[in-house]
């Protein structure tokens, strides 16, 4: 059964086409992430879903229910907020019973709930403050058990952490994975980041332009990319591209370097081709390359250590490329290394309509 | 001061500055204080010289008459007017402003059309208004002022509190939406708590202007609802003055906005302040 079901969606602004035709059907229970770069439409679709813009053209239906048309409250969601929306005259134990109290609900179901959203969030101790007196990630707990306390069909989390400082980004993170896994419940996200995409979801859908570009399990969406958008924004360091000609069953650079495409593909010999390699498929080379992996020497000429990795830049086929080595690997920029590039794995793109070939 | 050592430079410092702020109050308090003991001077008192600058014994008298003779219910008249006429303005000003910042109601031209409205000098209008309530029959009623202090504010009401709501967050107001309330219960729910400090400040402000509003008072009105901003100028004949009963009656007058200022006073800072700076 689905939870969600988004059909032929159209959002308006005027003239600017902010959402341009999106269907989408969320299975119950599942986590899914709406990912893609600013200005993707991925916050206006969230708050058509949540009825708090109104959808131009298309139907939404949340638990078989056409909801296109109703209100906010009688959508059986409940929403997370960027900037907390707690109000700062009401305590924590009245800013989670907040939905309660405007549904009617008995007081004394109202104070085993928020006890019990409370103790779920570790801010048992907290009621009694108000939210000025808290930290930003109490704060966003607060907001959390303000939807969890709900018992909605529907959770939307309008990027809930990007208000939060790295660290207790990534606490925030694995609560919410962890809350998700214990409610069960079907959640709808929003964020830019591709590591929170990456780690929270069960599914992504990446959003560019107002369009779903692809949608798929994380890791489905980082092995298969459908195009070169996909590929690029997903994984960290990006994936590197390097205009190539194919040459039978090699891939030219632009400096004569060939390297050898293991893998079938629909390209013809002669055509221009994009060929992405991932910086986590490039290794420093051991004795003899593997089957299917090309070896290269090259000049290294940035090394950034980021703590258990590190990315070394150098050039390749007139293009700086990126490689992301074992820490302890290469200690400084200049150093001649012999590198291994796992060919297997490489992609190719067609630079005219970017998608894989 | 270079030969005083650092700690009593500040002292020093610290004593001109209270020297200072003891005259300047004196500068502002001596008018108030010399018309609260005119009214309890006698009429010999208030015209000696050298001035008697605190009575020998305090003549309640002065008041006494204005009880008697009944002008001390004109004061009651103008709180009646004023506070009815506010919480009017108050309560639909806020809608009214609430309106405008979330639905751009009229765009952005309808607002600067309001506040324009405020500007007219009533002057210029209080013909016109004469002749339609002496056509409606509202002249020397509580109805009429009402309404025209209520219509008279509503544009200062409009103009201040769109600015406090324009500064609560949407996602506040999104928020209680997705919870489960109305638009509104998000008026009353998130907004009116949300714009306390600037809801009480504009109404302090309503207050007072209605409380000291004269003109319309004294064009409209005979003996019915006669105001004390009318009354006090009764006093003013044409051979002598009343002083006596003018500051009586002038302190009688300003206890309620006194009143209104002193127990708003918090939220009245607050409410100033939050307007001018965003954030």
């Amino acid at each position: 059964m689905s939870d969600l079901k988004i059909t032929g969606l159209h959002k308006y602004y005027g003239a600017f086409h902010a959402v341009k035709g999106i269907d989408l059907e969320v299975p119950s229970g599942e986590f899914t992430v709406l990912v893609g770069p600013s200005g993707c439409g991925k916050s206006t679709l969230l708050r058509t879903i949540a009825g708090l813009e109104e959808a131009s053209d298309g139907v939404i239906e949340i638990g078989n229910k056409d909801v296109t048309w109703a209100r906010p409250r009688d959508r059986d969601i409940a929403m997370v907020f960027q900037n907390y929306a707690l109000y700062p005259y009401m305590n924590v134990f009245e800013n989670i019973a907040f939905g309660l109290r405007a549904r009617k609900i008995a007081p004394a179901e109202i104070n085993s709930r928020v006890k019990r959203a409370a103790d779920m969030l570790g801010i048992g101790a907290l009621l009694q403050r108000l939210p000025r007196e808290l930290s930003g990630g109490q704060r966003q707990r607060v907001a959390i058990g303000r939807a969890i306390v709900r018992d909605a069909r529907l959770f939307l989390f309008d990027e809930p952490l990007s208000n939060l400082d790295a660290q207790l980004r990534d606490d925030m993170r694995v609560e919410i994975k962890r809350l998700h896994q214990e409610l069960k419940r079907t959640m709808i996200y929003v964020t830019h980041d591709q590591i929170e995409a990456m780690t929270l979801a069960d599914r992504i859908v990446l959003l560019r332009d107002g369009r779903i570009e692809q949608l798929g399990a994380p890791l489905d969406l980082f092995e298969r990319p459908a195009g070169l958008f996909v590929a690029g924004f997903l994984g960290s360091p990006k994936m590197n591209f390097l205009p190539a000609t194919l040459a039978g069953s090699s891939a030219v650079l632009s400096d004569g370097t060939k390297l050898v495409l293991p893998r079938k593909h629909g390209g013809k010999n002669g055509q221009a081709i994009i060929l992405g390699i991932r910086p986590q498929h490039i290794a420093l080379s051991g004795k003899k390359p593997m089957l299917g992996h090309a070896q290269l020497k090259v000049t290294t000429e940035l090394v950034q250590p980021t703590g258990s990795r590190v990315h070394v830049t150098f050039p390749l086929g007139g293009k700086t490329v990126v490689a992301d080595f074992e820490f302890h690997a290469v200690s400084k920029p200049g150093e001649k290394i012999s590198i291994d590039i796992d060919m297997t794995r490489a992609i190719i793109f067609d630079p005219q309509s970017e998608t894989v070939i | 001061m270079r030969n005083i050592p650092l700690h009593r430079r500040k002292e020093v410092r610290l004593g001109f500055r209270y020297v200072l702020a003891c005259l300047l109050v004196l500068v502002f308090v001596f008018p108030v204080y010399w018309l609260f003991i005119i009214s309890f001077k006698t009429p010999d008192e208030i015209f000696a010289f050298p001035p008697v600058w605190y009575p020998k014994s305090i003549q309640f008298s002065n008041y006494f008459v204005l009880f008697k003779d009944g002008d001390a219910q004109t004061v009651l008249n103008s709180l009646i007017l004023a506070t009815t006429s506010t919480f009017f303005a108050m309560i639909l000003g806020t809608i009214a402003a609430y309106s405008l910042v979330r639905f751009k109601t009229g765009g952005e031209n309808l607002a600067v059309w309001i506040i324009s409205q405020r500007m007219m000098p009533p002057v210029a209008i209080v013909f016109p208004v004469f002749l339609l309530y002496v056509f409606f029959g509202w002249v020397d009623t509580f109805f009429g002022l009402i309404l025209l202090y209520t219509a008279f504010n509503l544009p200062y009401v409009i103009w201040m509190m769109r600015g406090y709501i324009e500064d609560i967050p949407l996602e506040l107001e999104e928020s209680a939406l997705v919870d489960g309330c109305s638009r509104w219960e998000v008026l009353w729910k998130v907004v009116m708590p949300m714009a306390r400090s600037g809801l009480f400040a504009t109404a302090v402000f309503t207050f007072v202007f209605a409380w000291n509003e004269f003109l319309f008072a004294l064009v409209l009105t005979r003996t019915e609802v006669t105001t004390y901003t009318v009354q006090v100028t009764h006093y003013f004949g044409g051979q002598s003055n009343f002083w006596a009963k003018i500051a009586a009656m002038s302190v009688l007058g300003t206890i309620p906005v006194f009143f209104a200022v002193a127990t708003m006073q918090r939220y009245l800072v607050r409410g100033i302040s939050m307007g001018a700076v965003k954030g």
